[in-house]
């Protein structure tokens, strides 16, 4: 799975493309957190490219998630394919994390 | 077709026991006596259901066939240790090394010792340690060691070792095949122990649990995971992992809005909450949490809800701050001591908001103190859950026993497990009474912790006969209750004459001894060729360790109380024998050997008539010889291996 950063207005978008399962996530983690260390902290993870996504994927998203908030901050996902909805809604997870329909609106709220 | 007969006799078991309770208890109860007449009966009861449960069991054994192992699975064979001997942890990691499938092998060093990583180096082998994140934190003993683990390692599958289970080659390729069929979360394998005598003093070996009732739990599809020996799914205990979160957090938060939202009523109350901006600032808060609480019940998304209040809050706080109206000193001390930064111990994190939110809500607050404290309960249930060291905890943290609660949620979920019935791994057991007593009390506490915190009766998602698989085995922990009414019963009659029955007579002999006998029997047919004798005889001989799990994992569950793992008495300092750890079973042995005596008296000059002696004498006698075990047990000098008298041998000799 290839990761990029791309830093935006108001937030920092992470590009994922590939398959985000239980090899990919600790490197998910990874990028998310040079990023908090960079002082970055609205973050929206775009899942366009995502093709698949596991329990340990989305374990790492929580990670980053807690990193972000704890760093004062919030991380938010965007532009979920139908497969990571699926598992998003299978373990109730989107209502931890919301999907967004673009990175651009994620933060739109506040 | 021994199939077919144990089902024979699990039926006429089962009827021949309800015709002799039910006359228990619509005909022979000895009112006068009711003080043990109802307590021997509620006993007697507890032993049938007992036995219906193992014969429900038993009644649908799986032989399973193991299946090729897929050659492409990834593993990570996992060696948890906490303190044990670096020689043994080397020994099992070594062996674990030498595992014929591909995989990794990590220890997991909960101890964080210089000498295990250096090992573990040396030899190739990884090492990891709790990340800085548990700092502070609660610690979740085995279950945190695994989750931390988990979050740093990537195979498919975990096997998972204790660091005295030294490992055969062939672990994985026999055992990989069964996760083909996709829906399987679990393998399970025998434990069992080289360093135990064929006599078997201390009851190490359980044959027939890593037998019979493993077998038979998985013709349920109840068998369950036992700590060590397994091999689990890392995609099924992630999953468990995140819907536990999702529960834990939409919990909190529905608490955290309700108890904010009485806080600030108080808050209105107060002589400051007089001011417009401050009365402003205190409606938009509760305006906040109320709108909240909607969005939730609507099935909104928690983590923007809450992270809208927090805002609102925030920004209130920042207000009142900015325009003087300080945070009273008490209020400040009652925020510090709701304690919401994590606690020590054992504590469930909700346990310790619970209590927090009732203390919140039960104070008259100023306003900015009412803000900030719904500022630090909103930080303590928020989405990344601060008073745990990861949001995410695959294995449940619910009790000092990770296993059961854990596969009991697997279940829950739809996952599938297997019980493998071969001995993959060879492990150590304790060589004393002591750390013998101390294991068992450890199982039983775990086992009754999660019957009262996640009853399997309750919980949804399983089938009935699942949850009666797991009930079973935490029903067999209560046997201490019963057991002390089975020492009781015949000492009370053979030194006061008094029966618990109306009369010895036919009407008791024809029901009671039938059902002994097929009961017996079908112990004999299921158990065919495993000793089962030695794990009756510790059923009941460690009644006072039960007793003790039963009431201290009640008090941990109901009142938050510690469980007290040091209180076992210190034993064998210098090698004498530990005869202080079964003081109750010998105060017991004594009463029921002077109620021999005095029973034989009272027979002899016509108080206790011949009958009622005969069948209290033979209880007595069965009891003396179930006790006798212990005495076994504690002049038990440890295991010796041929090897060892010979080494011993030399050196003496040098």
């Amino acid at each position: 799975m290839q990761f990029s950063t791309e830093h935006r207005t108001g937030y920092t978008e992470v590009l994922g493309n590939g398959r985000l399962n239980m090899v990919a996530a600790p490197k998910l983690r990874d990028v998310v957190s040079a990023v908090v260390a960079a002082g970055k902290t609205r973050i929206v993870i775009n899942l366009a490219g995502t093709s698949f996504i596991d329990s340990s994927g989305l374990g790492a998203l929580i990670g980053c998630l807690k990193l972000a908030r704890q760093a004062g901050g919030d991380l938010r996902i965007a532009c979920v394919q139908p497969q990571v909805q699926m598992v998003l809604e299978l373990t109730s997870m989107h209502r931890v994390l919301t999907p967004h329909p673009t990175a651009e609106g994620a933060f739109s709220d506040d | 077709m021994n199939q077919f007969w144990v089902r024979v006799l699990v039926v006429l078991t089962v009827i021949l026991g309800v015709n002799y309770i039910a006359w228990r208890w619509l005909e022979s109860l000895n009112w006068a006596a009711w003080w043990i007449s109802i307590p021997l009966v509620a006993s007697e009861t507890y032993s049938l259901i007992d036995v219906a449960l193992f014969g429900m069991t038993v009644w649908r054994i799986k032989h399973r066939k193991p299946l090729p192992a897929p050659p492409d699975a990834t593993v990570d064979v996992f060696i948890t240790t906490y303190n044990e001997p670096a020689q043994m942890v080397l020994d099992t990691a070594l062996a674990a090394k030498a595992i014929t499938h591909p995989h990794s092998t990590w220890i997991l060093d909960d101890g964080a010792r210089g000498e295990i990583q250096a090992l573990a180096e040396e030899h190739g082998i990884g090492y990891l340690t709790r990340s800085a994140d548990w700092t502070d934190r609660p610690r979740h003993a085995k279950a945190g060691n695994l989750n931390n683990a988990l979050m740093m390692t990537q195979g498919e599958f975990l096997l998972i070792l204790d660091a005295d289970q030294v490992p055969e080659p062939e672990i994985l390729s026999n055992t990989l095949g069964y996760f083909s069929s996709r829906r399987i979360a679990l393998v399970q394998t025998p434990q069992y122990f080289i360093n135990v005598p064929d006599d078997d003093p201390l009851g190490s070996q359980a044959p027939l649990f890593y037998g019979p009732i493993q077998q038979g739990k998985d013709g349920w599809n109840a068998a369950f995971f036992c700590g060590s020996n397994a091999l689990l799914r890392r995609e099924a205990l992630m999953q468990l992992g995140l819907v536990g979160y999702v529960k834990e957090v939409e919990t909190g938060v529905r608490k955290a809005l309700k108890a904010s939202r009485t806080a600030i009523r108080r808050a209105r109350k107060s002589p400051e909450a007089a001011d417009p901006l401050v009365a402003g600032l205190l409606n938009e808060v509760e305006g906040a949490t109320a709108r909240a609480r909607v969005e939730l019940k609507a099935g909104g998304s928690l983590s923007e809800v809450t992270y809208r209040v927090r805002q609102t809050v925030d920004h209130a706080v920042q207000a009142l701050v900015g325009s003087d109206f300080s945070t009273l000193e008490a209020d400040l001390a009652e925020i510090a001591a709701m304690e919401l930064d994590g606690g020590d111990g054992f504590n469930l994190p909700a346990e310790e908001l619970d209590e927090a939110i009732e203390r919140m809500s039960h104070r008259d607050w100023s306003p900015l103190g009412a803000l900030e404290s719904v500022q630090a309960v909103l930080d303590a249930i928020s989405i990344e859950r601060h008073a745990e060291a990861q949001p995410i905890m695959p294995l449940a943290t619910i009790s000092v026993t990770e296993d059961m609660a854990t596969s009991m949620r697997l279940h829950a979920m739809g996952w599938q497990s297997a019980y493998h019935h071969e001995v993959l791994a060879n492990g150590l057991a304790p060589e004393d009474l002591k750390t013998m007593l101390t294991q068992r009390l450890r199982w039983a506490q775990g086992t009754v912790q999660v019957m009262l915190r996640e009853n399997p009766l309750f919980q949804k998602g399983m089938k009935a006969s699942q949850r009666l698989m797991y009930f079973a085995t935490m029903w067999t922990y209560l046997s201490g209750f019963a057991a002390v009414v089975y020492f009781a019963a015949p000492i009370i009659y053979l030194t006061l004459g008094i029966l618990p029955v109306n009369s010895i007579s036919t009407d008791f002999f024809v029901r009671f001894i039938p059902f002994m006998v097929v009961n017996q029997l079908l112990f004999a047919v299921t158990g065919r060729g495993i000793p089962t004798w030695r794990g009756q005889q510790y059923s009941l001989a460690l009644f006072p360790t039960w007793i003790k799990a039963c009431t201290t994992a009640a008090r941990n569950v109901w009142f938050g109380r510690p469980l007290g793992f040091a209180v076992t008495p210190k034993a064998r300092q210098d090698g004498g024998p530990g005869w202080s750890l079964i003081r109750p079973q010998l105060v017991v042995m004594a009463l029921l050997v002077v109620a021999l005596i005095v029973g034989l008296v009272r027979l002899a000059v016509g108080l206790n008539e011949p009958v009622g002696t005969l069948v209290n004498v033979a209880w007595v006698a069965f009891d003396l010889v179930v006790l006798s075990v212990l005495i076994k047990a504690v002049k038990y000098e440890g295991f010796v291996p041929n090897e060892r008298i010979r080494e011993h041998a030399v050196q003496h000799g040098a």
